[in-house]
């Protein structure tokens, strides 16, 4: 689906993305927050909304959502939580606290890597809900279900609700901001960002209108959209059901659509007017929540590094090109690739073997040895294809690189005996010299194919490419 | 035995092994057994866990250990406070069948104390009641006089101790549901500063307003029972995080100096004239026991009734939705979920209930919420200020308790308006958090208990105490319950 909408047409995207915080118990009670457990073996009174059972606020949640806030440029200020009263089974209280009137993050702002920025209206803190299972015929819906199963699990896991303006303008940025904010609570280690476990959730608000300077259209919240793949194509979808709607003469109605991932479209859940009244209030069981000014400037003083200098860090000191650092970064490499660099390493050899490094252990690779392989590699001591070996062996096992490469009868070979091999081949292969001398370039890749074979991949392909060309002439 | 009326006399006595805590518990068990037939003050006597209890206790005692200053003290506890094991109703037919799986933060410090609960006691469905007619076991009968009500909604704990069976009982006051039906069984009934004892276990109605406190026969036993409870809570994000001051140490202080102000807007038309006529004669002994004795005005404490319908209905349409036949009590089973929320709610709630469900949704209600809830919180403020200034000028406030003596079953039920107005007195002492006791004083032209409230300000427990003694030291013959014979 291409990103230019027909005839003209803008989009205009808000986004809120619910977070699970990276706490070891419930925002409000001692039992574990912890994915995947047995249901209903995370419980306790407060969890299963017992009557007579109180809340008390989670310190630790509070201090991630205040890590969040200030990564996000948000005023940190005094909160309130509120009761969102509503009926579900899955909701043990019948009602959800949540921050409504006063955030504990007010407004902020996200800067992408394209250059744009997108506000941030707050980031709130908030408990999750218990997971429901409608059982039956009815298609997963409770009206129709023949029973319901539920796991409690979840309920009172710490949320943040991040609500961003409607700053978006395709679904490409939308992508982009949730694929950068992601990265920024795994950064501030405040989430685990994982999106296909529920722990990260993004409902969209998207609106189309003619003009970039027409007032905004009305919106549709699409809510189940479970990967950042999705979040594309559930906007661009929604967007052009807005658009045939508008170009049709209809109009839009304020609702909230279900994203269907087989079916590729998105379907009405409710309407606004059949939307609940929450009947918000203060939740009377908890205190205001005004953290102490020096506590917020030691969580400030503590953050690490943010996504964002990361990469520019590792662009200026190893001139990575901006994809490099970015899946670098993503992957939280830079770091170790720094120190290796810091140990001697070459930069450029450092930084194409990181973009390569796609094992999660390679974070606790050993610098030093990592430059140590770098410098075998650009020293002539072993071949890039060699490097590549010793570098996995490096990341299973541990071990350093020189001892693998003998292990392994690793050596480059001396630049006179690789010309005589090539020769020889050269003059074992006169037809498909004769095809390479003509201009035939895949023929290379038989040559060096050859080489390898003949050497035991001991040859380093580059120079192997180098002598041949310097035969053809 | 027959001089062990207080509860300090029995804890001493277990303790120093003149008489042991199975004895205690078996007197109080055989009062019960003889006359709760006719009082109905208990929904549940827990006869085995408290025979139980009582021989652990004397076997510590006989092994030489301490046990605490309740040692062997039988002890009733408002069914709406969680008790491990043990059915927890408030009274409704929602809780059916639910057996908490953890103790009450009160219903700890009571056994750790030594205490040793016989019982749950009967309430207005969910605190919610003036009468202890609300319950879905049927009403509690005072013990003065059993054509009438023993006030409400901690009913059953204030008419338990009045019958003489427990020296001592919890209750909850949310609106004047201890001191009310203190007032009415002739007991002294304390609520204390919102905050000062932990609500964790306690099944909420109205959370910002609930508050649990103690019944006894003697200002001095309530003193030793609230020390008992009180102090922080880790589990109680509304407790208040602060050591518990010494009440008994300052029992005997006298009021000699202290400031003392009759709440004007406490005395007026509804107050019956005998409940107005002992609450001077109050005023004159504290004045002779040396108090200065003024009249105090807390002018926005006239508009509390109507906060008060707001706020509480507000907060309890909230906690009372999760009675929804998920997870516990009464579910009646139904085609859908949808449905069978209905249905179990409205099988498992009385009309009282219902009412204020009802009043809490819409006060809270989009296009309602500032026009009810708004506006009873900014009274709820005003009233807060108005009891400030009064402080500025008294160290305590004094009142009537109750309009009236106690009234006849059935009296008041048809006119839920009638029914609330018991507790103008009471409720803006709620509203501003503060502490309130009723200590009886005399009796009316029908021979009934009249009780006065003494309010403190926030904290103010120490004084407030040494004034409830003063009063109970100069209250005329038979306003107290000791004369109940067993």
């Amino acid at each position: 689906m291409s990103s230019e909408l027909p005839n003209g047409w803008k989009m205009v995207i808000g986004l809120e993305v619910h977070t699970e915080l990276a706490t070891e118990t419930k925002l409000f009670s001692g039992s574990a927050n912890h994915f995947g457990g047995e249901p209903n073996t995370q419980l306790d009174p407060v969890s299963l909304g017992l009557p007579g059972s109180l809340p008390v606020l989670n310190e630790r949640a509070v201090e991630l959502a205040i890590r969040i806030g200030l990564a996000l440029n948000c005023v940190v200020q005094r909160s309130v939580f509120a009761r969102k009263n509503y009926f579900y089974p899955d909701q043990p209280k019948d009602f959800q606290i949540s921050q409504y009137e006063l955030p504990i993050n007010g407004e902020g702002h996200l800067d992408l890597p394209d250059g744009s920025t997108v506000g941030i209206t707050r980031a709130h803190l908030e408990e999750d809900t218990g997971k429901s299972s409608h059982m039956g015929s009815g298609g997963g819906r409770i009206h129709d279900a023949e029973y319901t199963l539920v796991d409690y699990n979840r309920a009172g896991v710490p949320l943040l609700e991040i609500v961003s303006e409607p700053d978006m303008r395709t679904a490409e940025q939308a992508k982009v901001y949730v694929t950068e904010l992601r990265s920024i609570l795994v950064a501030v280690r405040a989430s685990d960002g994982k999106m296909e476990e529920g722990s990260m959730r993004v409902d969209a608000n998207v609106s189309v209108r003619r003009s970039d300077n027409d007032p905004f259209g009305t919106r549709c919240e699409i809510k189940n959209v479970n990967s950042i793949r999705s979040l594309g194509r559930a906007i661009d979808f929604e967007a052009r059901r807005q658009i045939d709607l508008l170009e049709a003469g209809e109009s839009i109605r304020q609702e909230t659509r279900h994203w269907n991932e087989d079916e590729g479209r998105t379907v009405t859940l409710r309407s606004k007017e059949e939307a609940t009244d929450y009947r918000y209030f203060p939740e009377p069981d908890l205190v205001e929540l005004d953290p102490d000014p020096a506590w917020i400037e030691e969580i400030r003083a503590a953050l690490p590094m943010l996504p964002r200098e990361r990469r520019l860090q590792l662009t200026a000191r190893t001139g990575a090109s901006t994809e490099a650092s970015s899946l670098i970064v993503e992957r939280g490499l830079d770091e170790m690739v720094l120190a290796a660099l810091d140990a001697g390493g070459d930069p450029g050899r450092l930084i194409t073997h990181a973009q390569q490094l796609s094992d999660d252990r390679a974070v606790g690779l050993d610098p030093s040895a990592f430059a140590e392989l770098s410098t075998m590699e650009s020293s002539g001591a072993i071949s890039a294809t060699q490097a590549k070996t010793v570098l996995a062996r490096m990341v299973d096992t541990g071990e350093q690189p020189s001892a693998i490469a003998a292990d392994l009868g690793f050596e480059a070979m001396a630049s006179n005996e690789l010309e005589t091999i090539v020769d020889g081949l050269i003059a074992a292969h006169a037809d498909e010299w004769a095809k390479f001398v003509a201009g035939e370039q895949k023929v290379m890749g038989f040559f060096v194919g050859a080489v390898m074979k003949a050497t035991g991949g001991k040859a380093d392909g580059k120079a192997v490419s180098a002598i041949l060309n310097q035969r053809r002439g | 035995m027959s001089d062990l009326t207080t509860a300090r006399q029995m804890a001493a006595s277990v303790t120093a092994r003149s008489v042991s805590a199975t004895e205690l518990i078996e007197v109080s068990l055989a009062a019960i057994a003889e006359r709760d037939g006719e009082i109905s003050a208990f929904n549940l006597v827990t006869a085995d866990d408290a025979r139980r209890q009582a021989a652990v206790i004397d076997a510590r005692l006989a092994a030489g250990e301490e046990v605490g200053p309740l040692a062997g003290v039988p002890i009733a506890l408002k069914d709406n406070l969680c008790t491990r094991g043990v059915p927890t109703t408030c009274s409704s037919k929602i809780l059916d069948g639910w057996r908490p799986p953890y103790d009450a933060t009160v219903v700890e410090r009571l056994a750790a104390a030594g205490a040793i609960s016989v019982g749950k006691t009967n309430l207005d469905e969910f605190a919610m009641g003036s009468s202890t007619e609300n319950s879905a076991f049927g009403p509690t009968r005072n013990p003065h006089d059993t054509s009438r009500v023993p006030g409400g909604s901690s009913g059953g704990s204030a008419a338990a101790v009045a019958a003489g069976y427990v020296p001592l009982s919890l209750g909850s006051d949310t609106g004047g549901s201890i001191r009310q039906p203190a007032a009415l069984c002739g007991v002294v009934g304390v609520k204390p500063t919102y905050g000062l004892v932990s609500r964790y276990g306690l099944v909420a109605f109205a959370s910002s307003l609930d508050q649990i406190g103690p019944f006894a026969n003697s200002v001095s036993d309530a003193a030793l029972l609230l020390e008992v409870i009180a102090g922080h809570d880790a589990r109680d994000s509304t407790s208040i995080p602060q050591p518990v001051a010494d009440l008994s140490a300052h029992l005997d202080d006298g009021v000699a100096g202290l400031r003392v102000g009759i709440v004007n807007e406490f005395m007026v038309d509804g107050i019956a004239d005998d409940v107005r006529r002992q609450t001077h004669a109050a005023a004159e002994a504290l004045a002779a026991a040396g108090a200065i004795v003024g009249e105090a005005s807390v002018p926005a404490a006239a508009y509390g009734l109507g906060a008060y319908y707001l706020i509480a209905p507000a907060e309890a349409s909230s906690n009372l939705a999760r009675y929804d036949g998920v997870r516990f009590g009464l579910r009646v089973d139904a085609n859908n979920t949808p449905d069978m929320y209905d249905e179990t709610r409205t099988a498992g709630f009385g009309d009282e209930v219902k009412r204020r469900i009802m009043l809490g949704t819409y006060a809270l209600s989009a296009g309602y919420y500032d026009a009810y809830y708004g506006t009873a919180q900014k009274v709820r403020s005003l009233i807060r200020r108005d009891f400030d200034r009064a402080y500025e000028q008294y160290d305590v406030l004094l009142s009537p308790t109750s309009p009236t003596t106690a009234f006849a079953l059935g009296d008041k039920t048809a006119d839920p308006l009638t029914m609330y107005l018991n507790d103008i007195c009471t409720i803006p002492t709620n509203l501003a958090g503060h502490p309130a006791m009723s200590v009886p004083f005399g009796v009316g032209d029908d021979g009934l208990p009249i009780g006065v409230q003494i309010m403190a300000p926030m904290l103010g427990e120490v004084t407030m105490f040494r004034a409830a003694a003063v009063l109970e030291g100069a209250a005329p013959a038979g306003s107290t319950t000791n004369r109940v014979t067993r």
